[in-house]
């Protein structure tokens, strides 16, 4: 479920990074030192993009694995979003993590059948593309990804897609984050639940409810019936495609922002739900560190872009001003907030130097005198575990 | 696998599931399960072998009597008859992943009956009552067989989505169903005396708005109310005739 997981939230996040940079930018020549311009957005776009499609860290993320927990995938893309010149202030992440993770949710929630949750990955990594066109290098690994998800996926039986649909959607239980968005185009209810429509295509492979057809023990039909429910459905065109191109036919995953529509969300702090939830988040996890390790393991071997030189990291904010942003990170209910995992050393001598080590790959530091070539060390760095 | 007594108060038993008939990060599971035959309780795995817990009347002394090899996929559900099964109709029905059903008669041995092909189709669940198994599919579809012989003798376009709960009111014949499409639906079945031919009718339908119904269960054996339970709802709802 894993990689599913990965690609779908981060091409949210592309989704909506592209569209508040679009909406922030400037015209290259009229902006100012501190301003973006088109060429910082697709800059930003493909830095991410490329740390994203990885060649390692892919390998390592299509390994059968556990799910990481809420935490650990939070921080995978704290980073992610961080692997260029922006920045994002932790309001700012946090709403993009909120947006990113209700949008998901609602697409895996929506699937008309389990196997179009491959057809929502599909449309995201087609997109993904679509920013990288330019790019042959990015456009490459992005495909090779795309093969690696038909040859790992395509042979799936229904069954098998139920239980990663399910897997997610347990994930995702009682998040109920309203997004302005959504409201607005009544796809989400005021209580932050989504409206599931009775109307519309049914799913490649069902019929449109009502028939009832009885057969003897000759196996001829004897007799038909029909029964009506109130819901209006129809029956689909046609299937979506699971090739490396092709029509996906749904909508679901595509990208529904647009430079004009502002996203906002509400957080409801009073809402019994977050009862348990707070509860989750103040027992310890064991496993945290165990992840982070791991985690640690796929980033550390990664080219972290520093803001070298001249160049000052640009700060992108998801909100509409920054005292909105400031605003938003006062009154972040504490059940919400997402804990980001600090590492910190264990008593074992041998662990802490491992930890040491890695913590020092991960420091935005001057290259260490003596050092061999980022593969070594990456080698030496998986030996050592 | 656990079993406690029927107060909850004490753990009487415990079964591993064996890890290695699993490849390699799999997801190792038990799904489906049914007392049948007054002294067995059957349970489904995803390896698709179905395990058989003799009970004995008195004491903690439960052993596995039997191991099922029929199913290769995951079990999905599985159901013991319900009424009064006709000569030689089997007693339980075990369903899996890949949509085969398997009709058994219990006892010492467990005699495969019949077997029920899968048509592409996911069986997500199944009840068994008066020789006819009722099964619902992930493509929204139920369909009734002949437990004795496995032919189809109805086929109904029930929901717009993933069926995921079945239930049979045994004083009745009524059938529930709920499924993803947020709608739950109640039959009623029967068997035309003359013509020993399955009928099978729609009673109600109830849409809960907004929620994708995960289960549903009668609450009194004739079938008068149902109780509902969906994604992300913490509350279950209850429904009975007016």
């Amino acid at each position: 479920t894993l990689p599913l997981l990965f690609l779908n939230l981060g091409g949210e996040m592309l989704y909506i990074l592209d569209q508040r940079l679009r909406a922030q930018s400037i015209p290259g020549e009229k902006a100012r030192k501190d301003e973006w311009t088109d060429v910082d957005r697709k800059r930003v776009m493909n830095d991410i993009i490329t740390t994203m499609f990885n060649k390692k860290f892919m390998e390592e993320l299509f390994k059968p694995q556990e799910l990481y927990s809420k935490k650990a995938l939070r921080t995978v893309y704290d980073r992610l979003a961080h692997a260029s010149i922006m920045r994002l202030n932790q309001a700012s992440m946090d709403k993009l993590y909120d947006l990113m993770t209700m949008a998901f949710k609602y697409q895996v929630l929506l699937c008309p059948r389990p196997k179009d949750i491959l057809l929502v990955t599909f449309n995201h990594l087609d997109a993904i593309k679509d920013f990288v066109r330019d790019s042959p290098g990015i456009l490459n690994q992005v495909d090779e990804t795309f093969r690696q998800l038909i040859e790992t996926y395509s042979c799936l039986s229904a069954g098998e897609f139920q239980l990663i649909r399910q897997t997610l959607l347990v994930f995702f239980q009682d998040m109920h984050i309203r997004v302005s968005i959504f409201l607005k185009d009544k796809v989400q209810n005021s209580n932050g639940r989504f409206v599931l429509p009775i109307s519309g295509p049914v799913p490649w492979g069902t019929e449109v409810p009502g028939l009832i057809r009885l057969f003897n023990r000759n196996g001829d039909e004897v007799k038909r019936t029909e029964f009506t429910t109130g819901g209006n459905y129809v029956t689909p065109q046609r299937e979506g495609s699971f090739d490396l191109y092709g029509d996906r036919v749904l909508k679901l995953g595509t990208n529904m922002y647009s430079v004009s529509r502002p996203v906002e969300t509400h957080i409801s702090g009073s809402s019994k739900n977050l009862a348990s939830h707070a509860k989750e988040n103040i027992a310890p996890n064991p496993l945290a560190k165990e992840e982070l390790n791991f985690l640690a393991r796929l980033l550390g071997g990664l080219e972290i872009k520093k803001p070298g030189g001249s160049e000052t990291g640009f700060r992108l904010n998801l909100f509409t001003t920054d005292e909105e942003e400031e605003h938003a990170a006062l009154t972040r209910p504490e059940e919400l907030s997402y804990k980001v995992i600090n590492i910190e050393a264990t008593q074992e001598p041998g662990r802490r130097a491992e930890l040491s080590r890695i913590l020092g790959e991960l420091e935005v530091a001057e290259p260490r005198p003596g050092s061999s070539g980022k593969g070594e060390d990456l080698l030496a760095l998986m030996d050592g575990l | 696998l656990q079993m406690y007594e029927s107060d909850g108060s004490i753990m009487v038993y415990w079964h591993a599931l064996d890890v290695t008939e699993h490849p390699p990060a799999q997801a190792v599971f038990a799904r489906g399960i049914a007392a049948a035959g007054g002294r067995f309780i059957c349970v489904g795995t995803s390896s698709g072998l179905v395990l058989v817990f003799d009970i004995p009347p008195k004491g903690t002394n439960i052993t596995v009597s039997e191991v099922l090899e029929q199913h290769r996929d995951a079990i999905t559900d599985i159901a013991a008859e319900l009424g009064q099964a006709p000569d030689g109709a089997g007693d339980l029905v075990t369903a899996d992943d890949a949509g085969t059903l398997c009709v058994w008669s219990t006892g010492e041995e467990f005699t495969l009956r019949s077997k029920i092909p899968a048509f592409g189709c996911t069986c997500s669940s199944v009840k068994l009552w008066n020789g006819i198994v009722a099964a619902g599919y992930g493509n929204g579809q139920i369909r009734l067989y002949e437990a004795a012989t496995g032919l189809l003798r109805a086929e109904v376009n029930a929901h717009a989505r993933w069926i995921y709960a079945l239930d049979l009111a045994p004083q009745t014949g009524k059938l529930l169903s709920g499924a993803e499409d947020s709608f739950v639906h109640v039959w009623k079945l029967s068997r035309n005396p003359a013509t020993d031919d399955v009928e099978i009718e729609h009673c109600h339908a109830e849409c809960v708005t907004d929620t994708q119904v995960c289960g549903a269960r009668f609450c009194d054996p004739e079938g008068d109310s149902f109780a509902v339970t969906g994604y992300d709802l913490s509350e279950i709802f209850c429904y009975s005739r007016a």
